[in-house]
Parts: C-alpha cells; structure tokens; sequence
C-alpha cells in the first residue's frame, strides 16, 4: 500500500514537470506579453502549490492542520499576484497581494484563538 | 542586467515554495508541518516580490512589492507562532517520535 502511494506520488511529480517544460503557454494568454514564456511556466508551479494545500485542507486530520494550509495558501496567493504584475505591467494586481495578506493575517489570528477555546478578547 | 537578476531570484523564489508546499503534504504533524511550509513559503514569496521589485524599478509597482515583503516578513512570525500555541493548548498531540517538549515542561514547573 506504501509502495502504491509512492508510485502514484511520483507519477504525479514527473507529470507535472513535464507539462511546465513543455513548449505550449497556457490558454489563456496571448503571446505579446513581456516575459510570457517564464510567466506561463511560473504559474503552473504555483498553482501545483495551491493543489497541494488544498489537499492538506481537504485531508487535514486536525482542525490545526486546515489553518496552517490555510495561511500558506495566502501566502502563496500574494506571489501570485506579484508574477501577474510582471506580465501584465499592471500595478493594481500587487495591490490585492497587500490587501490579501492583511485580511490573511487577521484571519489566521481569529482561527488561532478560536481553536485556542477562548474568547477573542483575552 | 537588473532583469536577468530578477528571474533569478523568482525562480529560487518558485523552487521555495514548491519545496514548503512537498513539506506540508508529506510531514507528519502539525508543528512538523507548520515548521516547514510556513519558513519556507515565507523565503520564497520575499525573493519572488523582491525580483518584481529589481524587474519593475522605482515605479508604483516595485515600491508596492517592497512594501509587500516588509509587511509579509513582519506579520507571518507572529501568525505561525499564534498557530502552534493555539494547537497546544487545544491539546493537538505530538508525534510518537518527537523527542522533548519543553512548553509542556514550562507548563507543568508553573503550577
């Protein structure tokens, strides 16, 4: 049953490797852009990132673990947001980065104190 | 030469933040979990903001990117630390392997 989860881990990996160094750009960008063929290639990691906490808030056998995956999912949204900007030359996209980590940040405190078992203002 | 050094640091930044997102999967306890995903994914958005910052310049973008890493690197610390007191107390146990728990021992010398 280990040996599955290994095999089944590792064909996941390779995969993905494969499809960030593969030639074709995701759909849904046009192929003007500055940087697009690193920029392509960027958010496919990150959003095999996301995937991953999004697995360990799925599967997370203690309340604990669904807030740690919660706060990194935040955390990796803001660079996100910063590889957008370099593409698009946009400067509002960092603005929901910095507004995605106060809210993050706040959030993170209220379900810390909460799973803590006591009142918020203590 | 300013922007072939930032896609430098953005790839360091993206090879971070993969290895902190494998640590969250594959850990096997909270505090484990927290200690890896939350440093590393930290590091790695800084060094990804900070080539936005060396790619874009001093114009509105760049500046915000900076402002965005002080803010991230002074407001995570204090979230991860507020995660891993919450779950003590809310009496998450430990991994069979672990070895020492000094908060626990803090703990019990007070009463």
């Amino acid at each position: 049953m280990k040996m599955v989860r290994w095999i089944i881990g590792v064909v996941i990996f390779i995969a993905v490797i494969g499809l960030i160094m593969m030639r074709k750009l995701p759909f849904l960008f046009c192929p003007g852009l500055p940087y697009i063929e690193f920029v392509g290639r960027a958010l496919y990691v990150i959003i095999f990132a996301c995937i991953m906490c999004l697995y360990r808030i799925w599967k997370g056998p203690t309340g604990a673990d669904r807030i740690v995956a919660i706060d990194i999912l935040g955390i990796l949204i803001i660079g996100l947001c910063a590889v957008l900007t370099i593409s698009t030359g946009r400067s509002w996209y960092i603005d929901i980065g910095i507004a995605w980590a106060l809210q993050s940040f706040i959030s993170t405190l209220a379900l810390s104190k909460y799973l803590e078992g006591r009142g918020f203002d203590e | 030469m300013n922007s072939i050094i930032g896609l430098v640091f953005i790839s360091f930044g993206l090879a971070f933040d993969i290895f902190g997102c494998i640590g969250l999967v594959r850990l096997p306890d909270v505090y484990n979990r927290l200690q890896a995903a939350t440093k590393c994914v930290t590091l790695g958005t800084s060094s990804i903001l900070f080539g936005t910052f060396l790619i874009m310049g001093f114009t509105a973008a760049g500046l915000k990117a900076l402002l965005c890493i002080v803010f991230l690197v002074l407001t995570s610390p204090v979230a991860a630390h507020a995660i891993a007191r919450g779950a003590h107390r809310a009496g998450v146990k430990l991994w069979d392997g672990s070895v020492i728990d000094r908060y626990k021992e803090d703990k019990e010398g007070e009463a």
